[in-house]
């Protein structure tokens, strides 16, 4: 098992701690885990993305050319990534965030309304959840239980108990997905 | 953990002494992690944030003349402006590690990963006839482990080690086995271990006096001879590098650190088309893996070299092959990362009969 994914949007949307939490997943889930930030003075409004890969083998080149599935949530990542994702592979997108929809035909193709679900839970720091719920409804990579683990390990002690939020967060993903 | 994160961590479980830095991106966890991690604390290890640079390595200087563990980290510029204090250091014959999570230059230049430091780590880097030992991580678990590795080789050989390290391994996470807590060295066992260390007399006859001066040149010139009997020692026993996929290698790519990652995703992607390329690493960038390198040239018939730079570590593989057979060079400089296809392409280019 390989799975190469791009997290692409805007520094602030919650990309690149959702990479880590996936990354922490894929620890939690004995996998072998990589995780590549773009780097740099983009914490908020730039662009930001993030290469993650779980594998049950050692990982060799952090850095990738050709994704199994991207996550973009703006038009200039659907612009950078959309060509890069590989044939039969996902892109998952949020349509709130583009003006051009994607053209792919050889690849799935998933619309997250994920600004429409932080609005139902009440939280828009829930944002980068939902999407990782949709994410692992098409990609099921790890277990809800892991990234739930996962969670735990990122999230400093005092925020721990809104892991709940985030787990109604991420089933929400999984179900408007 | 990030890979900066990993050389924190791994500094206070080695039983460093002391750690004096500056931040600079990409390597600030390192000093942001020590602090948080408030190893004073617990095993005892100062951790410091110098004024500069230059401040921060004349402390690692006064550190190790008291026979002390002790590092400094930075990145390109910032270790620029260490290069007179770094040959003081070779030139006293101490110990000490330093880091540099390598950017883009020259200059300011960028914040994103570059090579284009190889040149200065392996040549002396500072004024006069010195070497430093090199370690190329390419893992976040090299970056821990040769923090242990660079403090055990100073301290054998007495002459200060560097982790050349890059902003792709600085950054990045991974998983991590840290190294268990080996405790500081008492100050009894610093006077046993270290007997050149400026640490009081204990009752010798003379004093330990650490200082690079010498004006007296025949001696100066004694100096000299006996680093460079230190450095063919080194030379001797501790090279250190990774084959892949070699043995039937008909095509041979040498890269290091980081890039050595993607390009062996290459190799494994070619590899699967049939063509039969092979890579070898060099960890131990000062000394050379020389000896390998030559071997392997009387095997192949070509040698690509993938670096983050203009071409510098293919001066030292074209000395190793000596033209028995033809050296390229692919690299990308300012920060960019090359990916995969590209290296490929690069290979296909200079050498077509690589295609399976």
């Amino acid at each position: 098992m390989k799975e190469e994914i791009v997290i692409a949007g805007f520094g602030g949307q919650g990309v690149l701690s959702m990479g880590k939490i996936l990354a922490y997943a894929g620890l939690m889930n004995d996998l072998e885990v990589t995780w590549m930030p773009s780097y740099g003075p983009e914490q908020r409004g730039g662009t930001a993305n993030v290469t993650v890969i779980l594998s049950d083998k050692p990982i060799s080149s952090p850095v990738l050319d050709a994704y199994d599935t991207a996550v973009v949530l703006n038009q200039q990542s659907l612009d950078k990534f959309e060509s890069k994702v590989k044939p039969g592979g996902t892109l998952l997108y949020d349509p709130s965030g583009i003006h051009r929809l994607p053209e792919r035909t050889d690849i799935t193709v998933v619309p997250v309304d994920a600004v429409a679900a932080t609005v139902e839970l009440k939280n828009a720091k829930t944002y980068n959840m939902v999407l990782l719920g949709a994410l692992l409804k098409h990609r099921p990579v790890v277990p809800i239980d892991a990234v739930l683990r996962g969670l735990k390990k990122t999230l400093p002690e005092r925020h721990h108990h809104l892991i709940p939020l985030n787990e109604e967060a991420i089933n929400k993903g999984m179900s408007i997905a | 953990m990030k890979g900066n994160e990993a050389i924190a961590h791994a500094a206070i479980r080695y039983g460093f002494d002391g750690y004096f830095g500056y931040p600079i991106t990409p390597q600030s966890e390192v000093l942001e992690t020590l602090e948080a991690e408030m190893p004073w604390e617990t095993t005892g290890m100062v951790v410091l944030q110098a004024e500069s640079e230059v401040a921060a390595i004349n402390m690692v200087y006064g550190g190790a003349a008291a026979g002390k563990a002790v590092m400094t980290s930075s990145s390109s510029p910032g270790v620029s402006l260490k290069q007179e204090g770094i040959s003081y250091i070779a030139a006293a014959e101490l110990p000490a590690l330093i880091v540099n999570v390598m950017r883009g230059g020259p200059g300011l230049g960028t914040i994103q990963p570059s090579q284009a430091d190889y040149f200065q780590a392996t040549k002396g880097g500072g004024h006069g006839d010195y070497h430093l030992i090199v370690l190329s991580p390419a893992t976040v678990q090299e970056m821990a482990d040769f923090v242990g590795l660079g403090m055990d080789l100073a301290f054998k050989y007495r002459t200060p080690a560097m982790i050349l390290a890059d902003g792709i391994v600085g950054q990045m996470m991974e998983k991590i086995v840290l190294p268990p807590f080996r405790p500081r060295r008492t100050d009894e066992e610093v006077r046993r271990q270290c007997p050149w260390a400026a640490t009081g007399r204990h009752g010798r006859d003379h004093r330990n006096v650490i200082t690079s001066l010498e004006m007296d040149s025949p001696k100066m010139e004694e100096n000299n001879l006996r680093f460079q009997r230190t450095y063919a020692e080194i030379e001797a026993n501790e090279v250190r590098f990774q084959e892949y996929f070699t043995d039937d290698a008909e095509y041979l790519i040498v890269a290091f650190g980081s890039v050595a990652r993607i390009c062996l995703k290459a190799i494994e992607d070619a590899r699967e088309k049939g063509c039969k390329i092979g890579m070898l690493r060099p960890i131990t960038l000062w000394p050379f893996p020389k000896k390998e390198i030559e071997r392997l040239s009387a095997q192949v018939k070509g040698i690509l070299t993938v670096e983050l730079n203009a071409g510098q570590m293919i001066e030292d593989v074209r000395l190793a092959a000596h033209d028995a057979v033809p050296v390229f060079h692919f690299g990308r400089m300012g920060g960019v990362i090359p990916n995969p296809n590209e290296i490929t392409d690069a290979l296909l280019s200079h050498f077509p009969d690589a295609k399976a």
